[in-house]
């Protein structure tokens, strides 16, 4: 047999039929739905008279329109409480396992996933939601969808994909001293570019990678999206393993030991061939600052916003022109002179424990300063409850920050957490597009870290220095 | 699913990089719980000024514009978030036909299931067009997707063009995805007998 990738292994392994002219059939072990692209197809499901074929792999969850107010209060946008509404109503027909707004297990699609043990190496993992990729961190393959293949995967449990060239993207080196995850991820988008993914699936490799916790892990392959990349994936180790032992929905006692010595099957083998090599070295990073209106346009922590005049290609000089403008920045202003209006610690790129901790300890005895509203937003209510374990809830409150319900919350404003027009927030979500926070709102892109020490200065600072 | 053959219509030129779903449709018009609808919320940030009002300088409210069935755009359209409310906007308001010289996978193939051609040209042929259509606002492109071909009435555009012959077939006829599917169960029935699920 030649020499496979781990991609290459999952996806044989799940063809279930290909007809000559038509996409492959592929099988899917796991499908999360929550409420905003699955109404029209539970509709279309209901106009055919069709069934969800696997009700026991199929899981969803309300996340994007949720308020990350208090639990006793009401969503009181009427527009998403329908749709939340609808959720509830379409589970209950079709007898979907629901996790609402007020059970212990809700919290963002694809931070619930792997925390409740769903989510294991090997699996192909769909998802109405582009972010999916954070799946792959566990050695998936995971891929976000559009709502008509929502509806085929629930009648069917399965998918017509065409299948992806592969890329590794190999991070060597140590990482240093407070750069983390996130800034890996956006010096590679940074590299690449927003397109340079596409058609892809991306493999992490490299020493870098390897030392990452799971946590890390899923805010690399969470923005591989922004990379155009079709999937992120990073094989399954002791790290992911040892993850992974005891959760919830996990293979259990002497169950979890054989799925272990099927998952260190899965690793790319030795003399496989990607399509594509890129390559970094982790330890010339420095944490990362987006300037513009995609993940793309990206600084590190000492350079400056660019000068539109220095950039040849003429499409990129209109829209860095464009973005600039957008964000009301001058050309050559130092990233650590930017002021901030808000702070948003959250998203399924970074609100599961270890991002709590980073900007918790950053903040620890420290004050938000006057001119910043922050907002902690947990990424489920399971971590929520282990935050306050902690005390994290009270660290944050003492700073002046704001601990909030697990949901989506800021990163797309689809419930009341949004900025206003002209405000400038430093977030951990993923994407900085023109109004992704609100209407007019300004998005730089950080890690936890970074964010809470913009929260402390007001502007951007060097965390390493803080 | 809406088939998608031939059309004849206005095609609009939106010359920018990286047009992500967040401008196509951004997130608060996703909330609706219907599949139709969503004409009003297409690109509506650069279509309306902060007061609701139109602005005038974008594309789509300029004179021989407005009735677009057609758009040319720069690299990588559609990147960003799976809301197929994306290609739903763009159907909803008229246009079936995006031509660029990229587009970004996940709303390449919601496209397709939704009766508008995501048509993929190289970066001469997509700025010929988007050359064309800024010079002469309402001038009409030809899509042909059975012949594989693009034209205007002058012929001054003739262009062939090559596209997945699966792709074409389902865009071409219409097909239903899930009912080509099920009738596969069978193989599905294997598989998850195979593997023991």
């Amino acid at each position: 047999m030649p020499p496979k990738t781990m991609f290459e292994k999952i996806w044989d392994d799940h063809v279930v039929a290909q007809e000559p002219g038509e996409p492959p059939v592929i099988y899917i072990d796991l499908h999360l739905v929550h409420e905003v692209t699955s109404p029209q197809a539970f509709d279309g499901l209901r106009m055919a008279g069709r069934k969800v074929r696997r009700l026991d792999l199929t899981i969803a969850t309300a996340d994007h329109n949720t308020p990350t107010w208090d639990l006793s209060l009401p969503v009181i946008d009427e527009i998403s409480k329908k749709q939340l509404d609808a959720l509830d109503r379409n589970c209950a027909e079709f007898g979907v396992t629901l996790y609402d707004r007020f059970s212990p297990l809700q919290g963002i699609v694809h931070i619930i996933g792997p925390d409740l043990g769903y989510t294991q190496p090997g699996k192909t993992v769909v998802c109405g939601d582009s972010h999916t990729s954070t799946h792959g961190a566990l050695g998936a393959f995971a891929i976000g969808i559009g709502t008509s293949e929502v509806e085929h995967v629930l009648a069917t449990q399965t998918l017509r994909s065409f299948k992806p060239d592969t890329m590794e993207v190999r991070v060597n080196g140590a990482l240093p001293r407070g750069v983390t995850a996130k800034d890996i991820i956006l010096a590679i988008i940074g590299k690449i570019g927003v397109y340079g993914g596409v058609g892809h699936v991306i493999e992490y490799t490299g020493e870098a990678i390897r030392n990452l916790s799971m946590d890390g892990r899923m805010t690399v392959c969470n923005m591989s999206i922004e990379a155009g990349a079709r999937a992120g994936m990073i094989a399954p180790d002791q790290t992911t393993y040892d993850y992974l032992r005891g959760r919830q929905f996990a293979p259990q006692g002497a169950d979890f030991d054989a799925a272990v010595e099927r998952w260190k099957a899965l690793a790319t083998d030795p003399g496989a061939k990607y399509d594509r090599l890129v390559e970094l070295d982790a330890s010339e990073l420095e944490p990362h600052v987006t300037w513009g209106t995609n993940p793309g346009m990206v600084a590190p922590i000492s350079g400056k916003v660019p000068n539109p005049a220095d950039i040849e290609d003429e499409a990129q000089r209109e829209s860095t022109e464009r973005a600039l403008q957008y964000m009301d920045l001058k050309p050559g202003t130092p990233i650590k002179d930017i002021k901030i209006d808000r702070i948003f610690v959250g998203a399924c790129t970074n609100a599961r424990l270890e991002d709590l901790r980073a900007a918790a300890e950053v903040v620890k005895g420290k004050k938000c300063h006057d001119d910043v509203y922050a907002m902690i937003v947990p990424g489920s209510a399971k971590i929520k409850k282990e935050a306050e374990e902690e005390g994290l809830d009270k660290i944050f409150e003492e700073a002046g920050l704001d601990w909030r319900v697990a949901g989506c919350s800021m990163c797309l404003g689809m419930n009341p957490d949004i900025l206003s027009p002209g405000e400038r927030c430093a977030s951990t979500s993923n994407r900085n597009f023109e109004g992704r926070q609100g209407k007019g709102g300004r998005t730089h892109l950080v890690s936890p870290a970074m964010a809470a020490a913009a929260a402390i200065a007001g502007h951007f600072v060097d965390v390493r220095d803080f | 699913m809406d088939a998608f053959t031939k059309l004849t219509g206005v095609v609009a030129p939106l010359d920018r990089v990286n047009i992500d779903t967040d401008q196509i449709i951004p997130a608060v018009y996703l909330k609706s719980i219907e599949r139709t609808g969503f004409e009003d919320a297409l690109f509506s940030s650069w279509r309306y000024n902060a007061d609701g009002s139109e602005n005038p300088d974008f594309v789509l409210n300029k004179p021989g514009y407005r009735n677009a069935n057609v758009l040319v755009a720069g690299p990588n359209f559609g990147c960003g978030s799976s809301r197929e409310h994306a290609p739903w906007a763009l159907r909803d308001y008229g246009i079936k036909c995006i031509i660029s010289t990229s587009f970004a996978d996940i709303f390449y193939n919601n496209c397709f299931k939704n009766g508008v051609l995501p048509l993929v040209l190289p970066e001469e042929q997509v700025r010929e067009i988007m050359e064309k259509a800024e010079a002469d606002p309402g001038i009409e492109l030809s899509v042909d997707l059975v012949g594989q071909r693009v034209w205007d009435e002058s012929e001054e555009i003739s262009i062939s063009f090559e596209i997945d012959a699966a792709r074409k077939d389902a865009l071409v006829n219409g097909l239903d995805d899930i009912g080509l599917t099920l009738r596969m169960e069978n193989d599905i029935n294997d598989y998850e007998a195979r593997h023991g699920l």
